[in-house]
């Protein structure tokens, strides 16, 4: 019983990291309605960054995670400046390739520069953990839990009280009525992708304290956040984080309960079951 | 002959020869030896224009080699490859004249169907590797279609030696001799060190290890007469970033020894969640997979990592030969781990340098002949002189136990070969300094 | 449909295309195993492409797991083979009516359910992923240690049995080929073609306009999936070993869908001219990247080159090298 509590506590904890990280894929889906499928690769990118950040300047990735953060926000926006943005109103088998191609450039530019192995990040505390009455909670993971959630609440924030936010969601809700306003929907629409590659960032310096990073997990968590984002609604950011809980918590009670082999199988019999059922998601508006 | 695309031999071989050096990315540490002869090679194929008969002596036996370089599998792949480059001029020190001819097959088996076509082609003689079971067969195929022989260097699924193949010689135990092999050697743990435990959890990552490890495992325990009983079977998803509940489960079993059968990443992960769950089993045992005994593991893992054993093939370290590629490969190579893959690469080319040298000719059916009375006892795993029975798999590899002690997987058992005395059991996590 | 093709553009068109189909049957006569096997590779994705490109290009249903397809048809007809002796092309049959069915399931409960566009491709993908590890825990075929199929070595090619040198596959991946080609043709031009087209165009508008929409993005799907088949038992006797993870994993999906989105979508020629562009590229790229060593160029190169053929040409290679070409106004 022990056991099963130890399990479903460390889903929860993995389950926040994953709700920031589908988070960015939800909200530039939200807005811009592109799929980005180099969601994965643009996570390890940062994920390398902030494991260099730890080898060369000791920098503890939750420290580095506001830094890293912001290098994406950048990125993002260039990103989507400079070549999605004409990509919008294209059909979604040419979005789908061009961002197939960006996530391969991507993996194989960390491949170059890092080699195949997989590489962890040093932060003193990575044996720790603290007791609970009885129930073991990893240090790590609640750390990053918290970052995750900090990360959330901030952006939440952002999207409910400031002007910019409140801009972004006009032109999710009403693009036409955006711009008959006179909101410069261009502008925005990188504004969001940064703020979506932000997330990605955020939660990679976060996950780097749960994994180890190699080129090739991109994929798997790209897929892990359509996932995510599909059980809890595309576009919807409660959604998204409690997608990612329920998805940790799966997970880890599958495993526990069934083989953990066939964790991931239970996964997408969810995302099918979801997609048929209900695939605006659960927290989702109708699609 | 080379058919195919119109690239000749020569420019091609001396192209490899380049990138021998350069993708050691140690290129200032070059051994100058090794760069003359390539420099010399290549002038000479060059003036020749194509024909390979640079010396006047015997020309080198064309090895066309294969490995995993890019891909999944790279780190393992780019660690054969050493010990084929590094087995070049070692060999002909030992009067062998081979000549590589590299190519990689990405970690999948199409390439490495395409690829080992291409070097054939080019004209290889005889062909190694390829590591992987999956991409292993593939290039058995072509070889055999060919009948170009192929030595394997290392790949574990036995039905590469059942297809009845005529070309085909391994060198490396199959996976039911290598668990076999890996779980005796458990029972002479526990008799050297006294400590016998009573039950035993196994957790296996799902793929051709894991499953061999199961399907062996459950055979072998009555079979073999072992002490413990299986309170518990685990497997995990190799793609599994995340072992927590799988040793959570594993910590439930309450077992007294810990079987892991694991790949490099998914084993530091497991040791990383046992530290963490406060998990302290009798030992930790790894039999026949990979993991353990890989230099980034003990790096990762750092005091945690000791004390863990690993059942594999391991060099032998009182043979001769064992000394001397030791000894080059740390001056070449000096940053990376001379472990198996170095060790059979090295023999896969042996193998092949010493069957051209009694047949005397680069005729197919003559290598095949000389390949079958194949007897090396000079050389460097763990075994008995390396011969081949009929089906071309060599029967004679022994297994060894590998402790982690020092950082370094050190050789505990058989007595025989050991280094070190095994500690079993293993202190607790909190008692590593 | 262009009525007004002149008799000389057809004449072209058909030309070329009977120029390309001379080279390929005597190619093997000239070149060298190496290139032969190079290109039962183009041409097992030239096939499976052209099936894709059925389903998407004709009737716009994007599909991002037609591995599954591929690895169903590879596993049953290799696993009745290894376990009951069944010849392979009867083998076949079986792999072709179990992913008929899988496919005709998956479109029905997804239209029937209104899940289109991305949220079905994303479906496609799930259905992929969850067979790929249930074959990993599935001991009749393996598991993860992967199907073997016995083999033989025969000195001469022995076709029903589809036991022999890369050569005769070729012949047969060939045929196949040319066969999709025609069959796509005849599609095309009768009305299930111009519904197909009408679905893609406008979903509704075709709804309304009287046309069983649902009937016929199934049939589309179906028929895909039943061709891809096909390939997949090929593959099984071809490379005589089989693994889930390579079989249905996703990045096989990948490879599926960029040889016909490269050569052009929604055309005839065009999976066909896309799987040679991309072998090609990446037999270069291997040459090349041996030669300096740097382990991730090739898929660097390769990334890149994806990025410039989508931004640059969207419609894919072959419609560019029509109007090179002249072929424009051809049925091609």
């Amino acid at each position: 019983m022990l056991t099963f509590v130890n399990i479903v506590v460390a889903g929860l904890l993995t389950g926040c990291v994953y709700g920031l990280m589908a988070l960015g894929l939800s909200v530039i889906f939200g807005v811009i309605r592109i799929i980005n499928f180099a969601h994965g690769a643009m996570m390890v990118v940062a994920m390398y960054f902030v494991l260099v950040a730890n080898q060369k300047f000791g920098l503890d990735p939750l420290v580095a995670m506001p830094l890293i953060a912001a290098a994406l926000f950048l990125a993002g926006y260039a990103l989507q400046r400079g070549v999605i943005n004409r990509y919008i109103a294209r059909p979604e088998h040419e979005q789908f390739l061009l961002l197939l191609a960006v996530s391969i450039i991507l993996t194989s530019s960390t491949l170059i520069a890092f080699g195949p192995d997989a590489r962890s990040v040093h932060v003193d505390y990575a044996y720790d953990s603290y007791e609970i009455g009885g129930v073991l909670v990893d240090k790590v993971r609640a750390l990053a839990a918290l970052g995750a959630i900090s990360g959330v609440a901030a952006l939440w924030a952002f999207f409910r009280f400031t002007r910019t936010g409140k801009s972004i969601r006009a032109c999710a809700d009403n693009h036409v009525g955006a711009e008959v306003v006179g909101l410069n929907v261009k502008q925005l629409y990188a504004m969001t992708f940064g703020i979506g590659a932000t997330c990605v960032g955020a939660s990679g310096a976060l996950l780097l304290l749960l994994v180890d990073v190699q080129p090739y997990i991109a994929d798997d968590y790209t897929l892990l956040a359509f996932i995510i984002v599909i059980i809890g609604g595309l576009g919807s950011m409660p959604g998204a984080l409690l997608g990612g809980l329920l998805v940790g918590v799966s997970e880890a009670v599958s495993g526990f309960v069934i083989m953990p082999s066939l964790k991931s199988m239970f996964s997408f019999g969810l995302l099918i079951i979801v997609l048929l059922v209900r695939p605006q998601g659960l927290l989702g508006r109708h699609v | 002959m080379a058919r195919g695309l119109p690239m000749r031999p020569g420019l091609f071989a001396s192209a490899t020869f380049r990138t021998e050096f350069r993708e050691t990315d140690m290129a200032d540490r070059l051994n100058r030896r090794e760069f003359g002869l390539g420099a010399g090679a290549t002038g000479a194929l060059v003036m020749t224009g194509g024909l390979c008969r640079a010396q006047a002596q015997v020309p080198p036996l064309k090895l066309g080699v294969l490995a995993p370089r890019s891909g999944f599998e790279a780190l393992i792949g780019q660690g054969c490859q050493r010990g084929f480059e590094v087995a070049v001029p070692l060999l002909r020190d030992m009067g062998y004249a081979i000549e590589l001819m590299s190519a990689d097959t990405e970690s999948k088996p199409d390439v490495a169907r395409v690829q080992a076509e291409k070097l054939i082609a080019e004209g290889a003689h005889m062909l190694c590797g390829a590591w992987d079971s999956g991409q292993t067969a593939a290039v058995a195929q072509v070889s055999e279609q060919h009948g170009v022989p192929l030595v394997i260097n290392i790949a574990a699924d036995p039905k590469i030696t059942e297809q009845g193949y005529k070309f085909v010689f391994r060198n490396f135990p199959n996976a039911p001799m290598l668990m076999t092999g890996a779980l005796s050697l458990l029972k002479d743990l526990f008799e050297v060190t006294g400590t016998t435990p009573q039950t035993a959890v196994l957790m296996a990552v799902n793929d051709t290890f894991g499953q061999a490890a199961q399907n062996a495992i459950n055979v072998l325990l009555p079979k073999l007469g072992m002490p413990f009983r299986l309170v518990d079977t685990i497997t995990y998803d190799p793609q599994a970033k995340d072992l927590s509940v799988e040793v959570a489960k594993a910590k439930a079993a309450r077992a007294d020894l810990h079987i892991g059968v694991t790949r490099l990443n998914d084993g530091i992960l497991m040791v990383r969640e046992m530290v963490k769950q406060r998990y302290e089993p009798m030992g930790i045992v790894s039999p026949g997979s990979p993991g353990f005994y890989e230099r980034p593991l003990i790096k990762a893992l750092g005091k945690y990592a000791e004390y863990c054993f690993s059942n594999n093939p391991w060099m032998d370290p009182n043979q001769a030969l064992t000394k001397t590629i030791d000894a080059a490969f740390a001056k070449t190579f000096p940053d990376d781990p001379f472990d198996i893959n170095v060790g059979f690469s090295f023999e896969a080319a042996l193998i092949a340098a010493d069957a051209y040298k009694r047949a005397g000719s680069t005729n197919a059916q003559a290598l095949v002949e000389a390949l079958r009375a194949t007897d090396i006892a000079n050389r460097v795993m763990i075994g008995g002189p390396i011969r081949f029975d009929e089906k071309g798999q060599n029967v004679g590899n022994r297994l060894a136990s590998l402790q982690i002690r020092n950082g370094k997987p050190t050789v505990v058992l058989p007595p025989t070969n050991a280094e070190a005395k095994p500690v079993f059991p293993m202190p607790g996590w909190s008692q590593r300094m | 449909m262009n009525l007004l093709i002149s008799s000389t553009m057809q004449r072209r068109s058909a030309m070329a295309l009977a120029f390309f189909v001379a080279v390929m049957l005597v190619l093997p006569l000239f070149a060298g195993n190496y290139v032969v096997s190079m290109l039962v590779v183009v041409l097992f994705s030239a096939y499976v492409g052209q099936a894709w490109n059925l389903m998407m290009g004709y009737a716009g249903q994007l599909s991002l797991g037609h591995a599954l397809y591929v690895g169903l048809g590879a596993y049953i007809s290799g696993a009745l083979f290894v376990h009951y002796g069944l010849p392979p092309w009867i083998g076949m049959l079986a792999g072709m009516a179990a992913a008929g069915l899988a496919g005709v399931v998956i479109a029905a409960l997804s239209f029937r359910f209104g899940v289109t566009g991305v949220y079905f491709a994303l479906l496609t993908i799930a259905f992929a992923e969850f067979t790929r590890i249930a074959f990993n825990h599935f001991a009749w075929v393996g598991g993860s240690s992967g199907l073997y199929l016995p083999v033989v070595t025969l000195t001469r090619d022995d076709i029903v049995h589809l036991r022999g040198s890369p050569t005769m596959f070729y012949y047969v991946l060939l045929a196949l080929t040319l066969a999709a080609l025609a069959l796509s043709h005849l599609l095309l031009g009768r009305r299930v073609g111009f519904y197909w087209r009408a679905i893609r165009e406008d979903q509704e508008a075709a709804q309304a306009a009287g046309i069983d929409v649902f009937r016929y993005k199934v049939a589309a799907v179906a028929l895909s999936a039943t061709m891809t088949a096909i390939a997949g038992a090929l593959m099984a006797f071809y490379d005589n070993n089989l693994y889930p993870d390579t079989a249905f994993g996703i990045s096989r999906s990948i490879d599926i869908i960029t040889a016909p989105i490269i050569g052009g979508l929604g055309t005839l020629f065009g999976p066909i001219l896309g799987a040679f562009v991309l072998t090609m590229l990446s037999e270069t790229m291997t040459s090349l990247s041996a030669n300096l060593g740097v382990n991730g160029l090739k898929q660097w190169i390769y990334g890149a080159t994806l990025l410039v053929i989508v931004m640059l040409q969207p419609a894919g290679l072959w419609p560019w090298l029509k109007t090179l070409l002249r072929l424009d106004e051809g049925k091609l």
